[in-house]
């Protein structure tokens, strides 16, 4: 066991736990964002550096800070380390520049973008970035591609995160997609467009944090929160069955899976509920999915609001004109 | 002050061959390592010597050795980093092409210190006709039974093995470079675990530059002792400097670390002064990857002596004043050089060659050409400068491995010390279409 201090909340966690593993036992409030890291793929993580904190106690054997920022989803804690994550101006800042890297080829097409309502990058940048982007160069663009016939690929809204290609590797065999070419001309392929036949293929949609990957049997149907998701589950021979459905009137627009609280699936799914389970018949219905009132899917979902008590329309008083006015 | 170590033999005809490399000695550290040494007293003559790694980042030799890790049963590997492409550097390739056996007995001795019983050189593939070389000295050695099986009949066994590379930069950096030897694309390895824990397949691993794994030989020859004698301070022995620009003799010379940086630019020995009498402008004194400085900063410390060609006299003020001693790229400006032309360059450079994994580095080598290019199109405004300088600084430190800071760094230290000439491009956009030379522009501009 070992103890860490993230943000001045301290907590005895096993050997080998992470920064941002010990940060997401505490809570929300001090754990980084992530958009490359995924606690359900091997060796995710490192890439996009959104997760970036400050150690500034190495451990109780040597309490060095280190002299760099670390990528706390890839730095293992040590018994009294410290660390700084919104506590520390160098993080906030080198964070900011981050987002302003992710969001420089992204195109930000959010109206128009089917990921609307569910992109990691847009709460980013909200939460952590910047609202004016200090580019004028043209973004890159790629044409979009079709990755099999369930799922399309559009490069130019990619962020490089590699979470797709660790799908790919670890959880469907024969992979035929991976990243080619480097730098800012780095795209996600499918090797001369070869599809990805495996069952489990169309998980590269759920881990995808931004638009770039979708599901061709959804598209621009509808924007998420005109829909509403259900948990549901079916017996399945291939996967665990349990997904979220979601629901235009009393049709199926489409089958994803579970997520938790960080946005990350909590069992992948195969192709055939994900696909091809398409009417409510197919499925055994739960409840409501529980949505954060946060988030804008639960826009059109009033099962958990809660109206506020402090302030009723009787008590708001005129503000003072002058000083002394409204006694 | 000239001392020859690597380079002694280097101009005897014939020194490339088998035969005459063991005439003058030749092999010597092999045999004296084999018989009568166990590799452990290697490792601690190498620590003796104070020997840092000539690739870039000048970590002690023996330090890092002492580091690999030695589970039962399991494969050690030496690597040679042969991959040569930080621009300006230009050292090792005049080694192995001239005098091939200093670094295949490198090799063997070193590899027996490790305990590697197969080992490897990454060869830069453009150095495609220097691959030839290797593999003709490897086979002759294999012949004369320096390499296989029960070596001088000590029961140590090594194979060691070519690899040519694909001409990527970042297949310099070792753990990239390990992930290319394994038939991968060169991506860095998010560190740790180091490769002296997990390296090739996963094997403890160490990843040496060749001039750093050449200079073995003398040390395990004449002792740790002796080599610690030479040089100044923690910069033991010689460095071999790859002199290129404004100079009149460009060319790879072996320096004993400690001159002057002023005798090293000026005397006859050495880089023999500035063509055509011009003045000198600036110095990137350690490949494209450190800060550049401008000629008074080159010459003199922040303390106010004269620069020595070491590890620590180049950095001494730190990055304010301070560069560093590299791979020992020394690139020479005169006058005339417009540092944003060249600024431009290198960033073109970093961006065509950032692998792409982590985000600043693969989105901000490629905005900060995108910059430059505009500044140097006519189109820059002040508001460029000052933005290009937030971008390298978020850079810096922030990225998986130091390609970015790499990127970051010439961009600091020429705004750092050239921002006026940054700002003369920006205000005067309408002269410097015209002009094909700092100086031009300036007098056109003034005029
Ligand atoms: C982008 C990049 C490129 C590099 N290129 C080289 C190279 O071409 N040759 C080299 O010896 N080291 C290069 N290095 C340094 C190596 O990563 C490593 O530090 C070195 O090979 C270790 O050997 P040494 O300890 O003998 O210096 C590079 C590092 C980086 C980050
Ligand atoms: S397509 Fe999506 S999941 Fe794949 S690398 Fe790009 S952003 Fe990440
Ligand atoms: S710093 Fe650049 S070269 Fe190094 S891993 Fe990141 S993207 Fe690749
Ligand atoms: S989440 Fe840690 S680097 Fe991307």
């Amino acid at each position: 066991m070992a103890k860490v201090t993230i943000d001045g909340q301290t907590i005895e966690v096993a050997d080998g736990t992470t920064i941002l593993q010990a940060a997401r036992m505490i809570g929300p409030e001090v754990a980084p964002p992530t958009m490359c890291y995924y606690s359900k793929l091997k060796t995710s993580g490192g890439y996009c550096r959104t997760c970036l904190v400050e150690v500034s106690k190495g451990s109780e054997k040597d309490p060095r800070p280190m002299p760099k920022l670390v990528a706390s989803c890839r730095t293992t804690i040590m018994d009294g380390m410290e660390v700084k994550n919104v506590t520390s101006e160098k993080v906030i800042d080198a964070r900011k520049g981050v987002v302003e890297f992710l969001l420089l080829n992204h195109p930000l097409d959010c109206p128009i973008c089917d990921q609307a309502g569910e992109c990691q990058l847009q709460d980013l940048g909200y939460e952590h970035g910047s609202a004016k982007t200090r580019t004028d160069f043209e973004r890159r663009t790629f044409d979009k591609i079709n990755i099999g016939n369930k799922i399309q690929l559009h490069m130019t809204r990619c962020i490089l995160c590699y979470r797709c290609v660790k799908v790919a590797e670890q959880i469907t065999d024969g992979r035929v997609h991976g990243v080619m070419n480097r730098g800012d001309a780095s795209e996600i392929s499918t090797y001369i467009e070869q599809a990805i036949e495996n069952d489990f293929s169309g998980n590269v949609i759920d881990v995808c944090p931004v638009g770039a990957l979708t599901d061709k049997t959804f598209r621009f149907k509808s924007r998420v929160w005109f829909t509403k998701p259900v948990d549901a589950h079916r017996d399945c021979d291939k996967c665990c069955g349990k997904v979220v459905i979601w629901y235009k009137g009393e049709d199926v627009l489409r089958v994803t899976g579970r997520k938790d609280q960080w946005g990350e699936v909590e069992e992948f799914i195969c192709n055939t509920c994900r696909f091809d389970k398409k009417s409510t018949s197919d499925w055994t219905i739960e409840a409501p999915t529980a949505i954060s009132h946060q988030s804008v899917i639960s826009a059109n979902h009033y099962e958990k609001m809660v109206r506020p008590k402090e302030l009723t329309l009787n008590n708001i008083k005129p503000i003072a004109l002058t000083e002394g006015d409204n006694k | 002050m000239s001392k020859k170590i690597l380079l002694e033999h280097i101009n005897v005809p014939g020194i490339n061959t088998l035969a005459v490399y063991r005439e003058k000695g030749g092999y010597a550290s092999v045999e004296k390592a084999l018989k009568t040494m166990a590799p452990d007293a290697i490792v601690e003559e190498v620590k003796k010597s104070g020997l840092r790694g000539r690739g870039g980042a000048g970590f002690p030799t023996g330090m890092k050795w002492s580091f690999l890790a030695k589970p039962e049963g399991v494969a050690r590997y030496l690597v040679c980093n042969a991959d040569e492409s930080e621009p300006g550097t230009f050292k090792d390739r005049y080694l192995m092409e001239k005098i091939p056996h200093l670094l295949i007995e490198g090799m063997i001795t070193s590899s027996f210190a490790l305990g590697a019983n197969s080992s490897y050189i990454y060869v830069r593939g453009e150095y495609f006709y220097i691959i030839k070389i290797l593999e003709k000295a490897i086979a002759d050695a294999y012949e004369a039974g320096w390499l296989g099986k029960n070596i001088l009949g000590t029961g140590y066994d090594l194979d060691l093995y070519v690899q040519a590379g694909a001409g990527a930069y970042i297949c310099g950096e070792e753990t990239a470079l390990l992930e290319s030897l394994e038939g991968k694309r060169g991506n860095p390895r998010i560190k740790p675990p180091f490769p002296a824990i997990a390296g090739l397949y996963g094997c403890p691993t160490v990843v040496n530059n060749v001039e750093t794994i050449a200079a073995v030989v003398p040390i395990v020859n004449n002792g740790g002792d002796w080599y610690a004698g030479i040089g100044i301070g923690k910069s033991t022995g010689t460095k071999l400097i790859s002199a290129s620009g404004h100079i009149n003799k460009p060319g790879v010379y072996e320096i004993e670390m400690g001159i002057t940086v002023e005798d090293f630019i000026y005397s006859e020995e050495y880089c023999g002064g500035i063509k055509n009498g011009k003045k000198l402008k600036a110095v990137v004194a350690g490949g494209s990857s450190v800060p550049i400085l401008p000629a008074e900063m080159i010459l003199t410390t922040a303390s106010g002596e004269k620069r020595l060609m070491s590890y620590e006299s180049l950095a001494d003020g730190g990055f304010a004043t301070g560069t560093m001693l590299g791979s020992g790229g020394f690139i020479v400006m005169d006058e005339t050089t417009s540092i944003v032309q060249n600024l431009h360059t290198f960033a073109r450079f970093y961006h065509h060659e950032s692998c792409g994994q982590c985000s600043p580095c693969r989105e901000g080598t490629g905005w900060m050409e995108k910059i430059l290019h505009k500044i140097l199109d006519g189109h820059g405004t002040i508001q460029d400068v000052d933005l290009l300088w937030e971008i390298q600084r978020k850079i810096e430190g922030n990225t998986i491995c130091p390609l970015g800071d790499a990127a970051a760094w010439p961009v600091a230290s020429a705004i750092r010390h050239f921002r006026h000439e940054f700002e003369e491009y920006v205000k005067n956009p309408a002269v410097i279409k015209e002009v094909k030379h700092y100086h031009n522009m300036h007098n056109l501009a003034t005029a």
